[in-house]
């Protein structure tokens, strides 16, 4: 048994012959709320994936809330990439955040407890007069509330996010990250992103993967932990907003 | 045309393709939904071998091709969940296989197959009563299915991955819902035949999908749909057949009644482009 909330020892995954995960060491305190940066290929994904038990480590272990993670699947939320989906699906915004409290095999429909969880991660996400509307007829930004709905539907002790503001624009990104936030101090949060500014003001600490992973116990960003993340020499600038270039380096 | 209502061998085929209206419109409503209508359209076509293995072993075609449906189902629902390149090729395998494999046994069958061509391009007058019974049986299984497990069903065609990654039976999912696929197909095989099944499993729902915004209400309106072309389509092979002695199989002129309903639905303002403009939708 162990007391945080998801701990990786010596994590492998090697996908199609290559390896995906390489040695991967986390450990994830109850309430903390961290950013998982690296560039695209480098294996945020998977690793969520193998918390969520989609992906079974070829090495080592992992632990989320003391069990394996299929079994505890159901005290976690999971808010996947918005593009996972077919948008001209018809379906009200209620049963898609109703989603979320199946979490095993089920006969039959819903009880009042599950309408109950419904209406409170409507609520909680400001989107309770939409509960009828079809998903196909919303905005961006509407759409990744529908789906933070759905993982908090289950009232979950660990909320995962893969990149939640990646199709958004900025200003409706600003009030997703204002909702995690918010979200932070009520569970365990874990997000996947590429959005800077938004890790720099929101999270308490920033993990940078790229195949192997390095842990900064504090949100700083620095130009040394984004080269250690992406592989090559970055540049971290500031105006108003930050964000990343790439610094001259060989082989550009 | 209306006499035809009085004449049984016209009241059993109206009466099977009504009862296939709720099979198909009910589960072709998740096969649109979950854009499968290709792994939907192998199982179709696989089914004929099924026909074959049917009057080869000397058993009702119908009972052969729900059971070669059904292991047709597993194939290439375990090949969507395991196989990431490829799986086109897979379905053309299982699509062309089944049709070998019917036209092979029988051609080992011995003796004249009288009613085969109704089994391609369905028929008006070899349906038995028998033939209606399974049909009914097959419905009364999808509809107890789908009041037992709709949740899980929509669940995997909304998001397979986020079924998966919430702990839902997802792969066990797929599979009924594809066999329960393949069990409808068997319903539509006396009315319009495996060739154009697949295309009343689909165009009635796609139909549909246009104008309501839930799965049970695509899923209602795809039966009456489905319910009007096999309808429209039995009673103008009668009319063609009693007015200029032309013998054209009830299965064509559904598919194109189906077809001149889905295209002229294109021609009219999309649910949510109305929905969306109806509403005001917040940033």
């Amino acid at each position: 048994m162990t007391d945080f909330a998801v701990e990786l020892k010596a994590l492998s995954v090697n996908l199609g012959g290559q390896t995906v995960l390489d040695r991967v060491d986390l450990s994830v305190n109850p309430g903390e709320y961290l950013a998982i940066l690296g560039p695209n290929g480098g294996g945020k994904s998977t690793l969520l994936k193998v918390i969520l038990g989609l992906h079974r480590p070829s090495s080592g272990e992992a632990q989320v809330l003391g069990q394996s993670p299929r079994q505890a699947r159901r005290k976690v939320g999971y808010v996947p990439q918005q593009s996972a989906f077919d948008l001209d699906f018809p379906i009200r915004v209620s049963e898609v955040v109703r989603m979320g409290r199946l979490d095993s095999f089920r006969v039959g429909g819903f009880n009042q407890d599950d309408r109950l969880a419904v209406d409170e991660a409507l609520d909680r996400v400001e989107l309770r007069d939409l509960s009828l509307a079809p998903v196909g007829a919303l905005s961006g930004g509407e759409v990744q509330r529908v789906l933070i709905a759905r993982a908090l539907a289950r009232r979950p002790q660990l909320l995962l996010l893969d990149e939640p503001t990646s199709s958004l624009d900025e200003r409706i990104g600003h009030s997703i990250w204002d909702l995690f936030d918010e979200l932070s101090q009520e569970m365990t949060v874990m997000i996947v992103s590429h959005d800077m500014g938004a890790v720099a003001r929101s999270v308490g600490s920033v993990a940078c993967l790229n195949q192997q992973l390095h842990m900064h116990p504090s949100k700083e960003l620095t130009s040394e932990i984004l080269e250690a993340a992406y592989g090559c020499p970055i540049d971290l600038l500031a105006h108003g907003h930050p964000h990343r270039v790439l610094a001259d380096h060989e082989g550009t | 045309m209306w006499e035809a209502l009085s004449l049984p061998f016209f009241q059993r085929v109206l009466i099977a393709g009504l009862l296939a209206s709720v099979a198909c419109g009910v589960i072709g409503s998740y096969v649109v939904s979950k854009r499968i209508a290709s792994l939907t359209g192998g199982l179709s076509h696989a089914a004929f071998g099924g026909v074959g293995l049917g009057y080869w072993a000397g058993l009702s075609p119908l009972i052969g091709a729900a059971g070669f449906g059904l292991v047709a189902s597993m194939i290439i629902g375990m090949a969507h969940r395991k196989v990431r390149s490829g799986l086109d090729i897979l379905i053309a395998m299982v699509w062309s296989v089944g049709m070998a494999l019917g036209i092979i046994f029988i051609a080992l069958t011995p003796g004249y197959v009288p009613d085969l061509m109704s089994y391609l391009f369905g028929s008006l007058l070899f349906v038995s009563w028998a033939d209606v019974g399974l049909v009914a049986i097959v419905d009364v299984i999808i509809l107890s299915a789908v009041f037992l497990f709709h949740p899980l069903f929509e669940t995997i065609c909304f998001d397979e991955e986020y079924a998966e990654a919430s702990g839902m039976p997802a792969g066990p999912t797929l599979l009924t819902l594809l066999g329960l696929a393949s069990l409808a197909i068997v319903t539509l095989l006396r009315v319009v035949g495996v060739i154009l099944a697949i295309a009343l499993l689909t165009m009635p729902a796609a139909t549909a999908r246009r104008w309501v915004g839930t799965l049970p209400a695509m899923m209602v309106l795809s039966v009456g749909l489905c319910a009007a072309s096999i309808a429209g389509g039995l009673f103008l092979s009668y009319g063609i057949s009693g007015a200029w002695g032309l013998s054209i199989p009830p299965g064509p002129l559904i598919i194109l009644i189906a077809t001149i309903t889905y295209v002229s639905s294109i021609a009219l303002p999309h649910r949510r482009h109305a929905e969306t403009n109806g509403n005001t939708l917040r940033a």
